[in-house]
């Protein structure tokens, strides 16, 4: 019942991440009739072209969602982060059911029937609207069934691309290691899905020819619904697009959620700028390329990952040269580096305290003597860095019984404190360290090059916006390492709103009101 | 009405269905079409309201070529009856006897009173039938509804593709005085495809042989039933005979 509580301590949030989840849904859903109806028909009319058009759609859903929102963002006019991208993908995902649905619908028409049509006199046109698509109906609305029923649980996905909904709070669930969060996300989705299965069965069953129904009135009504939704979708797509302001975006971990409300927050104080929130993106790279693509303004970067991960340069261990580099790259590529907020925010080798104890572990160099037993965990991003797990076994010599596992970052806090792995690398201000019971190893061998917290910003939105400078120079090293870690941990472990926590910040800092 | 002038088709693959047709057809005539399953009748009911158009000759409704008549214009203006199946299963009785009507941009009022006119005519009770779905019906009330629809906007020529066919023997029977008295005062040019020889004989006027893709005759039933053409014998021995007779 810590469900209920929860859900009724933040009602106004969680309705509207389900209303935002219901009309993701919903749109992407009608447009891929609209879409995949026609589609469907072509297919069918014309065979040739069907074959290669199923075969795309095909193509499209065998795509790994996460993959496909990431693929999007890059796209000009229909990529993007938040609702565009997520519609955009989601659409893609229902058009194959659709489409199969309508060609499979079609083709199991009496030919007779359709015979009688043509020599009653009907026009290709006439004999669709009248006979082929309502005998048809069933079939494809058994297709929109199949995708809304997908779509509501995709959609959860689409909030690592910053598109919000339900998924929202399975993803800082996650990160926070809380199970009720979690279930606030996916009990819902679930229920959501199960409503949609169902009311669409019904209305599938009214539509099996022979019922007894008042047809006209049904069809405008569904008419009028569909074109609605679109209205609505393509309102929804300019209006995100129209706001104006500044975007301000963050990953997807507690302390680049609190970093992105405490910069949002900041230029809201500094008046007269509308700010976007789009919080929650999914990762780094999701980051980049959104600046890139221009739909994102601002997000908080740490200087070593700027360097290693989005510039692919060679780790350097100097904080000043660090800086210097990642600077000049941004400038180059149009975007501005801000003073930095003041804390290192390195990639903390950790085990569990216990263990540590036991063995009498305290420096990285320690473990290579042991981890011969021993399981790693390691996020993606980890795995795959120039400054991650190649770089620090070859420099520490560690061998581990077997490869590292792959997960998700939040996720190997959790693994690591369950004793289902023995070593992790995290971030030196998780709050979940010390609440897990973790202990952080010492990089003795000074391998991970710094990792300093600083804004980064769109040089244009910059010209626009000149109040800014003001704000970041107020930001500049205003947060060491055992603040960050306080916030971290008040999030984290003591649950309190990421909101208010930025809120008590920002008025410390630039007073109250 | 309806003239076939040295009509020949063929299949896109060349194979040979019409041989040199050639008959005529007058106002208010019904003319049977008998032959077995693949002589070729059914293709001339289509070569007639141009589902198809002829390899070569002519086919003239109401003098004028079928590649004349825009397609659409000449199915509307010929009624077409088919098996059972024809009907729109998502569509009511009444709807379905309103289709053409409706094509044809009708107003809803002169539908609807069509509609009620032609449930009399083919003696279904409106209130009871009008909005039931053809699959609530007995085969015979659905060939009732087939031939008010092809009625429905008075189209002087009617095709007929083997009516009655999948109607048990009774039924069937009774269905044949219904059409004598629907065409008693409708007046229609018919043209009515069957292998049953009973039936041509009960409804027709003219009857017509197919043989191998050419016609093997033509002549009101009272010739065709002293006929000596070998095609139109074969025909006639089909009839059971009781013994003693």
């Amino acid at each position: 019942m810590k469900l209920l509580e929860f859900l009724i301590a933040n009602k106004t949030e969680f309705l509207a991440a389900l209303l935002r989840h219901i009309l993701l849904v919903l749109t992407s859903t009608s447009i891929a009739v609209a879409i995949g109806v026609p589609l469907g028909v072509l297919s069918f009319r014309r065979p040739r072209l069907g074959a290669p058009l199923i075969a795309m759609a095909n193509i499209v859903q065998a795509i790994p969602s996460l993959a496909l929102f990431g693929f999007l963002i890059p796209l000009p006019f229909i990529g993007g982060i938040g609702a565009r991208g997520a519609l955009i993908a989601l659409t893609l995902y229902s058009l194959l059911p659709i489409i199969r649905t309508t060609v499979s619908g079609l083709a199991s028409i009496d030919p007779s029937v359709r015979e009688a049509g043509v020599a009653m006199g009907m026009r290709p046109r006439e004999l669709l609207r009248q006979v082929e698509l309502p005998l048809a109906l069933p079939s494809i609305l058994g297709g929109i069934r199949v995708a809304a029923v997908t779509g509501v649980g995709t959609a959860t996905i689409a909030a690592a691309i910053g598109a919000g909904g339900l998924g929202e709070y399975i993803f800082r669930g996650v990160a926070m290691v809380s199970n009720v969060v979690i279930l606030a996300g996916a009990v819902p989705a679930a229920l959501l899905a199960l409503i949609a299965d169902f009311g669409l069965g019904l209305l599938e069953k009214r539509f099996s020819p022979g019922r007894e129904r008042s047809r006209s009135a049904t069809a405008y009504v569904g008419l009028g619904l569909a074109a609605a939704m679109l209205l609505l979708a393509v309102g929804w797509i300019y209006f995100e697009r129209s706001l104006g302001g500044i975007r301000v975006g963050s990953k997807n971990f507690t302390e680049q959620v609190i970093l992105g409300e405490i910069l949002a927050q900041s230029i809201e104080r500094a008046g007269g700028i509308n700010v976007e929130r789009r919080l929650n993106l999914g990762g780094t790279l999701v980051c980049e390329r959104a600046m890139l693509s221009g739909d994102l303004d601002a997000y908080v970067e740490y200087t070593g990952t700027a360097l290693t991960a989005v510039f692919k340069q060679e780790i350097v261990r100097d904080p000043e040269e660090v800086n210097k580099r990642v600077a000049a790259s941004y400038r180059a590529t149009g975007r501005a580096l801000q003073a930095p907020l003041g804390f290192n925010n390195t990639f903390a080798i950790l085990v569990r305290k216990r263990e540590a104890e036991r063995l009498g572990l305290h420096r990285i160099s320690d473990v290579s003597a042991v981890v011969s037993t021993w399981t790693a965990a390691f996020g993606p991003e980890f795995l795959d860095r120039e400054d991650g797990f190649r770089g620090l076994a070859n420099v520490y010599h560690l061998q581990f019984r077997q490869p590292p596992r792959a997960m998700d970052l939040s996720l190997t806090y959790r693994a690591l404190a369950d004793g289902q792995v023995d070593l992790i690398a995290g971030d030196a201000t998780n709050g979940l360290i010390e609440k897990l019971d973790l202990l952080m190893l010492e990089d003795d061998r000074h391998y991970f090059p710094p990792y300093f917290a600083a804004p980064v910003i769109r040089e244009e939105t910059l010209r626009k916006y000149p109040q800014l400078a003001a704000v970041f120079e107020r930001l500049g090293g205003s947060i060491n390492d055992a603040e960050m870690r306080k916030m971290n941990y008040e999030a984290d472990v003591e649950g309190k709103d990421v909101v208010a926590i930025a809120r008590s910040f920002v008025e410390r800092r630039f007073g109250g009101r | 009405m309806i003239d076939f002038r040295k009509v020949e088709y063929h299949y896109p693959n060349g194979q040979r269905v019409l041989d040199d047709v050639s008959f005529s057809i007058k106002e208010g005539e019904v003319l049977a079409l008998l032959g077995r399953s693949g002589a070729g009748k059914s293709t001339i009911l289509k070569l007639i309201n141009r589902l198809i158009e002829p390899s070569s000759g002519e086919v003239l409704v109401e003098g004028r070529s079928t590649r004349k008549w825009d397609a659409i214009a000449l199915r509307r203006h010929v009624g077409y009856v088919l098996q059972d199946v024809g009907l729109f299963p998502h569509m009511t009785i009444a709807e379905n006897i309103a289709v053409v009507p409706r094509l044809e941009h009708w107003s809803e009022q002169r539908t609807r009173e069509r509609v009620s006119e032609l449930m009399v005519l083919v003696g279904l009770d409106q209130g009871e039938y009008g909005k039931r779905f053809p699959r609530a019906l007995s085969g015979g009330q659905r060939q009732r509804v087939g031939v008010a629809r092809a009625l429905a906007v008075d189209p002087p020529v009617l095709l007929m593709d083997e009516p009655f066919g999948a109607l048990d023997p009774m039924t069937r029977v009774e269905m044949h005085h219904e059409f004598k008295r629907i065409q008693e005062r409708v007046k229609k040019t018919v043209v009515c495809v069957t292998h049953d020889l009973g039936e041509a004989f009960a409804l027709a006027s003219q009857i017509g042989v197919i043989a191998r893709g050419k016609l093997a005759a033509l002549a009101p039933p009272s010739e065709i039933a002293v006929s000596t053409n070998p095609d139109v014998r074969a025909f006639l021995e089909t009839v059971p005979r009781l013994s003693g007779t």
